[in-house]
């Protein structure tokens, strides 16, 4: 019965994600598709975060530096391209093949870093010192006079890709889709791979796993670096959707945001992120055309989530914790 | 030399501001184990206590007041309604359960004081400067901020060692099971530190008010200095609070007076200022991240 329902749940949230633009259109109302967008590139941070958070007890709280760093490389290689002096002097610069990657590879590089050090530390301490990062990025980046500092960076176009018309707010809702699809179906590999399986097994019992010849440092730190990858494939998405970057991107309220969606959405489940970003993004759209103090009802919601919601939607729904 | 002398009161001033928030939420952690994010929010609604009751009443000493039962009675409520049923959860959830009441304080406050920030001057008796070295007047309000800053530590050091209360609190954070087991009411225990520290936090905030402004998000920006106050000084230990305190206050205002001439000097001028203003503002979270290289538990934890 769980499994048919699973099955059920994931057909039907796939349908709801691949029809959301003729939803839009059918109903008119242009600002369905954006929704649907922001809720796609939030679910890819989420999933993301999850593979840490949920499957090895790695309680980022600074991960939002990674979501601002893929940003801020898509918008400043964009803002260099667009004053006339592209990325080594070529004028394809804007080219998503070459931004996208290196975005990718700046997020990776400092996740190696960032991790190497923290994971040095656990529990409070590992919470404390990711935020401490995470506030180095933030203040780095407003820092950035020349890239607008405060106020962020606008952008004047999308990335571009061959044969395929960023540009078109469809043709990107789609692009997000099919990478949130891919990214998470890369994750349900890696956490059901040997590799997840002693990252779980460390969340289990650190002692018992040492005591089994694992050495944690390596399991959690390219976790930790696959995961900082995804959020920032977020951010790079975001940067393109919004075409605007700003230090926010980086905040460390922004890293609360993503921890209460994989909380809402389902520790340890990569579908229940998913759903919890969604839930989350239309909640705060709701709430927010509803009144203009919704966080007065947000924040309790939040609140109640972290007092009543331990399994999440995902383990209210299917009560089990892989997939 | 008079500006290093200048700059080294200042850390001392915003030293003895962190320390005032910094041993509450330790207590709290120590002994509880709830990391608890809604402490900034206690330093804010202390703030605006204070400035409503001095706007109304026109006294300073009804605005600590205020600040004081404000920012306690908050907390208090805080503990009751939330914070009890997390003592024991993974820190995750009450990351997220204490994110959710900032949401919810920040809004509420701005819904009730409304958005513009109030104001509030530096009363009367606090006015003006004291000359304390030849060609070094220094401000009263600041002097007075030190000298709270140390009467607290002084206050808070008695009531832990020397009053059956800290021992209660003492023995609460070793074995809970063993105090409740005595027959102490060990609820009523963690929601009067609770309180407690909220209180602190109030002071804090009504201290603060003539010199900062009062605005929405105030708690938040010093909630996550303080963090770094106790991570640097030792999760859980009230010393370690003080000393955390001290460092991050100096290093951020000699930080301030000293990176960017530090850096003119290597540098042309613009490179300078950019670079220059993004590491005073990150200079505390680089000392955190070497003193917990250094030393993971921090300089002084409280056990170990």
């Amino acid at each position: 019965m769980t499994s048919r329902l699973r099955l059920a749940v994931i057909t039907g949230g796939l349908l709801l994600l691949l029809t959301a633009p003729f939803l839009a259109q059918l109903t008119g109302s242009a600002g369905l598709l954006g929704l649907a967008n922001r809720i796609a590139i939030y679910a890819i941070a989420a999933v993301s975060l999850d593979l840490i958070l949920g499957y090895g007890a790695l309680v980022s709280f600074g991960h939002a530096m990674f979501f601002g760093l893929g940003g801020y490389a898509v918008g400043i290689i964009a803002f260099h391209t667009g004053a006339g002096e592209p990325l080594l002097g070529w004028q394809g610069s804007n080219a998503a093949l070459i931004v996208w990657p290196l975005a990718l590879v700046a997020c990776a590089l400092l996740a190696a870093i960032v991790g190497t050090l923290s994971l040095k530390t656990s529990g409070v301490q590992f919470i404390m010192i990711t935020l401490a990062f995470a506030q180095m990025v933030f203040f780095v980046l407003v820092s950035l006079q020349s890239y607008g500092g405060d106020d962020g960076l606008l952008l004047d176009r999308r990335n571009t890709l061959p044969f395929v018309d960023l540009s078109r707010p469809t043709t990107f809702y789609y692009v997000c889709v099919a990478l949130l699809i891919g990214w998470t179906a890369f994750c349900a590999r890696v956490v059901n791979s040997r590799f997840g399986l002693v990252l779980q097994a460390l969340r289990q019992s650190e002692r018992r796993a040492i005591n089994l010849g694992v050495d944690p440092f390596p399991f959690r730190l390219t976790a930790f670096v696959i995961s900082a990858i995804g959020t920032g494939l977020a951010g790079v998405l975001w940067a393109n959707y919004a075409r605007f970057v700003s230090p926010d991107m980086a905040a460390w309220s922004k890293s609360g945001e993503f921890i209460a969606i994989v909380v809402l959405g389902g520790l340890g489940t990569l579908l229940g992120p998913i759903a919890g970003a969604a839930v989350f993004i239309a909640l705060e759209q709701i709430l927010s055309i509803w009144t203009e103090h919704w966080m007065i009802v947000m924040g309790p919601i939040l609140t109640l989530v972290a007092l009543f919601g331990r399994r999440g939607i995902a383990g209210r729904l299917f009560g089990e914790r892989n997939g | 030399m008079i500006l290093f002398v200048e700059q080294a009161l200042n850390g001392l001033q915003y030293g003895s501001m962190l320390f005032l928030l910094a041993s509450g939420l330790t207590l709290i952690f120590g002994i509880m184990g709830v990391i608890n994010l809604t402490h900034g929010a206690f330093y804010m609604v202390g703030a605006y206590s204070a400035a409503f009751a001095v706007l109304s009443t026109g006294s300073f000493l009804v605005g600590i007041a205020a600040a004081l039962i404000g920012a306690g009675l908050y907390a208090v409520l805080v503990e009751v309604a939330v914070v009890q049923w997390l003592y024991r959860r993974d820190h995750l959830y009450q990351v997220l359960a204490t994110l959710g009441l900032i949401l919810f304080t920040n809004e509420a406050v701005s819904l009730i004081f409304g958005r513009r920030p109030p104001l509030m001057d530096i009363p009367p008796f606090l006015q003006g400067s004291v000359p304390l070295l030849p060609g070094l007047d220094y401000p009263l309000m600041r002097i007075a901020f030190i000298v709270t800053g140390a009467l607290v530590a002084i206050g808070l050091w008695a009531l832990v060692n020397h009053t059956r209360v800290g021992m209660l609190i003492r023995a609460g954070a070793d074995d809970r099971e063993m105090v409740d087991a005595l027959g102490v009411n060990i609820r009523r225990l963690y929601t009067l530190v609770f309180g407690l520290g909220g209180a602190l936090c109030g002071l804090a905030g009504v201290m603060a008010a003539p010199l900062l402004a009062i605005e929405i998000g105030m708690g938040e920006r010093v909630l996550i200095t303080t963090f770094v106050v106790i991570v640097v000084g030792g999760v859980g230990s009230v010393r370690g609070a003080l000393v955390g305190a001290l460092l991050v206050g100096m290093v951020d205002s000699l930080g301030r007076a000293y990176i960017p001439q530090l850096l003119q000097l290597s540098l042309p001028a613009s490179t300078a200022d950019t670079l220059g203003a993004g590491l005073v503002s990150a200079s505390i979270y680089v000392l955190m991240a070497i003193v917990l290289l250094v030393r993971p538990n921090g300089l002084l934890p409280a056990r170990g």
